[in-house]
């Protein structure tokens, strides 16, 4: 498997580059993903040849554009296993698509005194649109807490979720403790007390196999920019019965049916929350992506990726002064590994491993409740994919080496 | 490594500055506070200010940050202890256009003292903002229009 992956390589032109001198090792994955020459080639293929407006041009490129949209929004439901290609929003990535839910289910659905249940490993996408919906509603945000090595408390999940609870909004995959949460475990947990869940999947969707009709998520969010494909363009998947029942996320051309001097009617699901222009070469780019990743298989990725964390995760220990945030066992995590070196701020770290050709994540990660629960200011991570191997990681451990040597530390 | 690289950002002097910052302390009675953050990696500074006579006759600072935020403070205290609002204020223009690449002579550039020295963050555009952090919570403590 492992020459497969070393293959795999050739298809990101990016990554044969030099980077202040030194071969380029790109290990900043959680940020945004690399693109193989194939999702780039398929976006400059659409706009050469196809490109047109979607759903209302007569004529033939706009039939294409149409045809091409609208396959990409099949080919995410089978990426995710979701029941129906009316299921899948396109959205401009995993906040947008929280925020969607949060402006439309949450506003109409939370009142005063009710309940929402987030987590302390929460990144602000998911967390500030909860913030604002509980202020708006004057409902009380609750957070579940962590056990000692940084997984969700379960125990602790159990108490938060209550009767009140409208909304639980969770990870799946930390994008700082690179731990992955028991999201099916949660939405019966939620369902329980007639409340609905919410799976922000951006870091899980890119590196393991995903299906949301296993998970019992009703609501399901990510991004194509972490997955190969472009930025701009995201996912958000609903149950249906959920997403006819809500408003539109907004108003304007393309999401209505009849619009009448003083009154409209809505599309049906998922065009009521597709307003103005869409992002349609995004969209084709991320179908190209998934067939990227379907073709190499989302568990051959996940297998790859956990044979690097046990490459890594010993020697990360293993350096005197180094702190690794989250499980300790490699078993319960995947390729994001957040750290930090005694003595020295990430960012002086980052800025000497990127001159070494390295770039890695410095700062809180937008989760900065997460940094203040870990009692930290920032840290430096390092977050792989499938394109990373264990060179890479000896780049790395080497240059974290030499970077205590000349910080003396 | 590029270890020379690294030299050019992390030279001696900026080292010992963010080992032994100077005037890193709580300031008593303080005339001027001020606290900024660099929201990007959390980044705080505490500044306090000492006015009297239009001058800062006493300087301290507190908070977290990364080496060049914190040499960058310490060097910034050295040279403003003893000058005036206007002088002070000149010293932070002089310090900006520096790190952003903006000429200034050789003359300007020596009022900086130490300071100067963080000329090579113009290499490192990432860092500027550790770098000015500092001078722009001074700007703001002295009565500047600044973006927090």
């Amino acid at each position: 498997m492992d020459k497969k992956f070393q293959k795999i390589r050739n298809d990101f032109p990016i990554l044969n580059q030099k980077v202040n001198g030194e071969p380029l090792v790109y290990l900043d994955n959680a940020a945004t993903s690399q693109k193989p020459q194939v999702v780039i080639d398929e976006m400059v293929r659409f706009y050469q040849n196809d490109n047109a407006n979607t759903h209302r041009s007569v004529h033939t490129l706009g039939e294409r554009a149409t045809e091409e949209y609208e396959a990409a929004r099949v080919k995410v439901q089978k990426f995710i296993n979701a029941a129906s290609s009316r299921e899948i929003v396109f959205t401009k990535g995993t906040t947008d698509g929280l925020n969607l839910v949060a402006s439309t289910y949450g506003e109409n659905n939370v009142v005063a005194g009710d309940e929402i249940v987030v987590s302390y490993m929460e990144h602000h996408s998911n967390l500030i649109p909860w913030q604002q919906l509980a202020l708006r509603k004057h409902a009380t945000l609750k957070y579940i807490e962590l056990t000692a090595d940084g997984q969700l408390d379960l125990n602790d999940a159990n108490q938060k979720i209550t009767n009140k609870t409208k909304i639980v909004a969770l990870t799946q995959t930390s994008n700082v403790l690179g731990v992955t949460n028991d999201i099916k475990q949660l939405a019966i947990m939620a369902h329980d007390h007639n409340a609905v869940i919410v799976a922000d999947g951006a870091q899980a969707v890119p590196h393991q196999p995903v299906d949301v009709q296993a998970l019992d998520a009703d609501f399901y969010a990510f991004s194509g920019h972490k997955m190969l494909g472009p930025m701009g363009i995201g996912v958000l998947y609903g149950k249906s019965n959920l997403l006819k029942s809500m408003p539109p996320y907004q108003f304007g051309g393309e999401m209505i049916d009849f619009v009448e001097k003083y009154q409209s009617s809505w599309a049906d699901i998922p065009w009521k929350f597709e307003a103005g222009t869409q992002n349609v070469a995004g969209a084709i780019g991320l179908g190209k992506a998934i067939d990227y990743l379907k073709d190499i298989g989302m568990q051959n990725i996940a297998d790859y990726e956990n044979q690097l964390v046990d490459y890594a995760l010993p020697k990360l220990l293993a350096i005197p002064g180094l702190t690794v945030y989250g499980p300790q066992d490699p078993q319960y995590r995947n390729g994001v590994i957040s750290f930090n070196l005694t003595g020295l701020h990430p960012h002086d770290l980052a800025t000497a491993l990127d001159m070494d050709g390295i770039a890695v994540r410095a700062g809180h990660h937008c989760a900065q409740p997460l940094m203040k629960y870990l009692d930290v200011v920032a840290t430096a991570r390092a977050s792989f994919y499938l394109y990373n191997n264990q060179a890479d990681i000896d780049q790395l451990i080497r240059a974290i080496y030499e970077t205590k040597e000349f910080f003396r530390l | 490594m590029s270890l020379s690289g690294l030299n050019n950002l992390y030279r001696e002097v900026i080292l010992d500055h963010s080992e032994h910052p100077h005037h890193k302390h709580e300031l008593k009675n303080a005339t001027n506070t001020v606290t900024l953050k660099n929201p990007t990696c959390g980044d705080v500074i505490n500044l306090e200010i000492n006015l009297s006579a239009d001058k800062i006759t006493d300087i301290g600072f507190t908070g977290e940050g990364c080496t060049i935020s914190q040499s960058s403070a310490s060097m910034m205290t050295d040279v403003v202890i003893g000058s005036t609002v206007t002088e002070s204020l000149e010293l932070a223009q002089i310090f900006s256009d520096m790190v952003m690449g903006h000429e200034r002579s050789a003359a300007d550039l020596e009022k900086l003292g130490d300071a100067a020295i963080l000329s090579s963050v113009m290499k490192f555009p990432a860092r500027i903002k550790c770098a000015t952090l500092c001078w722009w919570a001074l700007r703001k403590s002295l009565g500047e229009e600044v973006d927090d």
